[in-house]
């Protein structure tokens, strides 16, 4: 029962640590050991909770409740500091309503001489939520040594502020784990709102134009669903219902909807679903393991894990179902907009936002197999994304750019990160990996509950097809006789790299195991029943995640002697190069390949207006229907 | 389950021999519908032996990777369809082995075989929501995506789904690489895009991509036949009836633009499947 609140204080310490000594000596073994230990604690919590139901810690709560209002305060004093001395005037607003709506509550609540007798708790899907937080962001924080160091090296003209780089990161950490163990709502916000803080911070961490523009938009965003989730807390305190969250999940009474709905929207904010898509986009300025930490891997994840925590209320109400049907808006017109982007970061932004709008439509719905299906996909997701974010990073840094079309061969010119690439990309679209096993479960999931939701899946899912797979496309199609360049990438990045691939394909094969005692436990406690499994199904996957990793042995047969390299036809006499041909008017001509990115069919800004649009209309039908 | 593996195993060793007997049936045809004699009907199989002896030359040496690994999980798709599993994975499975085509065509790094796999993926695009609205349709019909229970339900799920089966049919010229849609790849090399796809592909590796595509004809004839299952008779004639129309419109169609084969199919998956989905889900009711 101490492993929660350790996972909370280790990175919180670390951070104090970095933060008061100024330790830049010790910053690399203390980030080091402070990642190690939250996800070894993690792991040992997940293993540990194997056998076991629901474990509850009680706690005074009293006590915590009033150091949190004062801390609130003063983070509200600190952000609206800043938002003065940048001009921001509605991020002012913003933080002047949630800090004064958020002491209000606490106020209401203190008035009620009620609490939570256990404002932490320990289920499998904490455990599960918390694994992802300790082992990816752990691997994160250690990737960031490396890449932070060449990252100043690339940016000479801006001032290394490190210590503090690492210390929002692991108060960040620290706000994850408190948020995935709380129990309280109060809790439960807080901690919340540290992560909308820290992730101000950490956009905002290069301090130019563009970097304060997009922390600010993140920070109004968030702010705005931050005010939404406080005015659930109010609505729920009025109304005389309980602040505890399994009693809410657990009661079926239909005074929770509302407040669940705004929660929801919360939810929908911090995962960046329309029509608060925007600053998920903007974050990308951040550095890379910025975006592989908040909008790949935990960040984002804290908004969903809300909904798939809360879906019990949301199930069979019309209310979860549009809030599914946002999540599928975004997922098909985000998967079309990124097929038109050739910034590699872009791209998997919108990926990213496309995904956790399946995972969306998956929990919203509130059916026991759908959940079933977003807890699967928000596993999955988490680990190939952190994957692909970071080795975009790193080749970003050899080859001086992010742009997709810059990656032809990269598959000769850096094996080892292409590889990286490569599995992180399969991974995300391809059968047996991770990401199409969770959409398969999702699909067979929601035709039972929805014949909308479905559609929606099957035209997004085929674009998402597009353009993953062109990526892999421009990634092998090297020139002959290309020789690997000169390698000089961080070997702790390396080393986070190898990890996170070996993790996208161990997670495929340990599949059934992530599914049977992991998953199955919390569905059932919940629900009572489970997605039962075709076995038969899994033996077919596990077969296939078998030929694939067998096929890569048919490269060691390099088609023997009798193997005649000639160049690739150009329909014309070749000059004295493979990609160079002697023209109509025997003129010499060079050639170069391009990606199709359909641009002028899939315009971004349009298409994003639509996915607002769509979204912001079915948000106000919801709340008409849940009030009225 | 020994019927169901017999089944798979029949379909690993006789889909390569009907699919060359249909392409063989298919040439002689076209032949005659352009007033030509046409060549003899185990023509494709001699072109297969003849390629097979040719001498392995090629732009990469990794090309055998890709195109093993088109042909073993066209051959798992298959299988897993005759099996009687889900129809899910079959169209999974499916769609790895195409785009091990389109990366072997990508790492070739030929400017021909480029635009031929950007092509072959907006033509994947294009098809891929239509077969998966076809597993949808069936299990709205039947119950179930394993393809054992759709084919043993009494009533034909031609039934519930003609939506669903006109909008496959309209995509079957797309993964036949028929015209209009021969958008990729084309069977007439001193064409704008060569061979597409598969200009860098030669000899053995060649004759290994004509037999998948033997394969992948009759796995998808396969799906057909589901929708007339409970009627061996009546379905085989549906899907003679299908290919006949397909080579029919394959010899007096030209080529379209890969614009209006995106367009085309997505409006009918749209109109055709998604429709019929939502109007039989309603009608027959689904039970959570």
């Amino acid at each position: 029962m101490h492993v929660p609140l350790g996972l909370i204080l280790v990175p919180l310490l670390s951070a104090l640590l970095l933060l008061a000594f100024g330790l830049t000596r010790l910053r690399k073994p203390l980030v080091l050991i402070a990642s190690t230990a939250i996800g070894l604690g993690s792991l040992h919590l997940l293993f540990n909770q194997l056998e076991r139901e629901v474990f509850l810690i009680p706690l005074n709560e009293a006590p915590y409740l009033t150091a949190f209002g004062w801390a609130g305060l003063a983070l509200g004093a600190f952000l609206l500091v800043i938002c003065l001395r940048r001009r921001q005037p509605l991020a002012a607003l913003l933080v002047l309503a949630q800090t004064a709506l958020a002491w209000w509550a606490e106020h209401l609540t203190h008035a009620r001489h009620e609490t939570v007798t256990a404002p932490l708790l320990i289920d499998h899907l904490a455990t599960i939520m918390a694994a992802i937080v300790g082992v990816i962001g752990g691997l994160i924080c250690v990737h960031a040594i490396g890449y932070m160091k060449e990252w100043h090296q690339h940016h000479r003209e801006l001032p290394d502020r490190r210590n503090q780089f690492f210390c929002v990161l692991f108060i960040f950490l620290s706000a994850m784990f408190g948020l995935v163990f709380a129990n309280s709502l109060p809790w439960f916000v807080f901690f919340w709102e540290i992560t909308t803080v820290c992730s101000f911070l950490l956009i905002g961490y290069a301090r130019t134009d563009e970097a304060y523009h997009s922390a600010f938009l993140a920070l109004k965003l968030n702010l705005a669903g931050g005010i939404a989730m406080t005015l659930g807390w109010i609505l729920i305190v009025q109304r005389g219902g309980s602040l505890d969250l399994l009693r809410i999940v657990g009661s079926g009474d239909a005074l929770y909807l509302l407040p669940v709905v705004l929660l929801c929207f919360a939810g929908l904010a911090k995962s960046a679903q329309f029509p608060f898509s925007a600053w998920l986009l903007g974050a990308m300025v951040a550095p890379t393991p910025v975006s592989a930490m908040l909008h790949a891997s935990t960040m984002v994840k804290a908004g969903v894990y809300l909904i798939v925590r809360f879906a019990p209320v949301l199930q069979d109400t019309l209310a979860g179902l549009f809030i599914a049907l946002i999540g599928a808006t975004t997922f098909l017109i985000t998967s079309l907009i990124a097929i038109g982007q050739n910034n590699a970061k872009r791209v998997l932004a919108y990926s990213t936002i496309a995904n956790l709008g399946l995972i969306v439509a998956c929990a919203a719905s509130g059916q026991y197999n759908a959940v079933w299906a977003a807890i699967l996909l928000i596993v999955f997701h988490a680990v190939a994304k952190a994957l692909l974010f970071l080795a975009v990073g790193t080749v970003e840094h050899r080859l001086g750019s992010r742009d997709i079309e810059d990656m032809q061969g990269l598959v000769m010119r850096h094996p080892a990160l292409a590889v990286a690439m490569l599995v992180g990309i399969a991974g995300m679209f391809l059968a047996p990996f991770g990401l199409l096993i969770s959409k398969w479960a999702a699909l067979e999931a929601l035709i039972r509950v929805n014949p909308i939701l479905p559609i929606f899946v099957v035209f997004g899912s085929s674009a998402t097809l597009f353009f993953w797979a062109k990526w892999m496309g421009k990634i092998i199609g090297a020139e002959p006789g290309e020789r690997p360049a000169p390698d000089d990438t961080h070997s702790l990045e390396l080393i986070v790299l190898a990890v996170l691939t070996a993790l996208v394909i161990v997670c495929c094969a340990v599949f059934p195991w992530i599914a049977e005692v992991l998953i199955d436990p919390y569905v059932i406690a919940v629900y009572g029943q489970t997605m039962v499994l075709d076995r038969e199904t899994m033996v077919v996957m596990s077969i296939m995640l078998l030929l694939v990793a067998l096929l890569p042995l048919s490269l060691l047969y390099r088609g023997g002697d009798r193997f005649r390299r000639v160049s690739p036809y150009l329909a014309g006499a070749n000059y004295d190069h493979p990609y160079r041909f002697t023209g109509s008017a025997g003129k010499e001509y060079s050639m170069s390949f391009r990606n199709y990115y359909l641009s002028q069919y899939l315009p971004e800004r349009p298409m994003q207006r639509w996915g607002i649009a769509a979204s912001l209309v079915l948000m106000a039908a919801i709340l008409v229907m849940v009030t009225v | 389950m020994t019927r169901n593996f017999l089944a798979g195993f029949a379909y690993l060793l006789l889909a390569p021999v009907i699919g060359a007997l249909l392409a063989g049936i298919d040439r002689r045809i076209t032949a005659r519908m352009q007033g030509r004699r046409g060549p003899p009907i185990l023509q494709p199989v001699y072109d297969l032996l003849k390629l097979a002896h040719k001498e392995p030359i090629g732009a990469r040496r990794t090309g055998h990777f890709f195109v093993l690994g088109h042909l073993v999980f066209m051959m798992a798709a298959g299988f897993e369809f005759f099996f009687g599993g889900d129809l899910l994975i079959v169209i999974f499975a499916f769609a790895l082995s195409s785009i091990f085509l389109v990366l072997g065509a990508y790492a070739a790094h030929s400017p021909f075989s480029h635009i031929g796999a950007e092509r072959e993926l907006l033509q994947m695009m294009a098809a891929e929501p239509i077969l998966l609205l076809t597993a949808m349709g069936f299990y709205i019909a039947n119950g179930s995506f394993r393809v054992e229970e759709i084919s043993a339900s009494p009533t034909p799920a031609l039934l519930w789904l003609p939506g669903i089966f006109a909008a496959l049919a309209f995509i079957l010229t797309i993964k036949l690489r028929k015209s209009p849609f021969d958008l990729a790849t084309s069977h007439h090399a001193h064409q704008e895009i060569v061979k597409g796809l598969t200009t860098e592909f030669s000899g053995l590796s060649l004759a290994i991509i004509e037999v998948t595509h033997w394969y992948e004809t009759i796995m998808l004839l396969g799906i057909f036949y589901l929708f007339l299952a409970p009627y061996p008779a009546a379905a085989v004639l549906l899907v003679a009836v299908v290919y006949l129309l397909e080579i029919l419109l394959d010899n007096t169609s030209a080529r379209m633009k890969w614009q209006w084969a995106m367009k085309s199919s997505w409006t009918t998956a749209s109109l055709l499947g998604a429709i019929n989905l939502i109007v039989i889900y309603y009608w027959l009711g689904v039970q959570p």
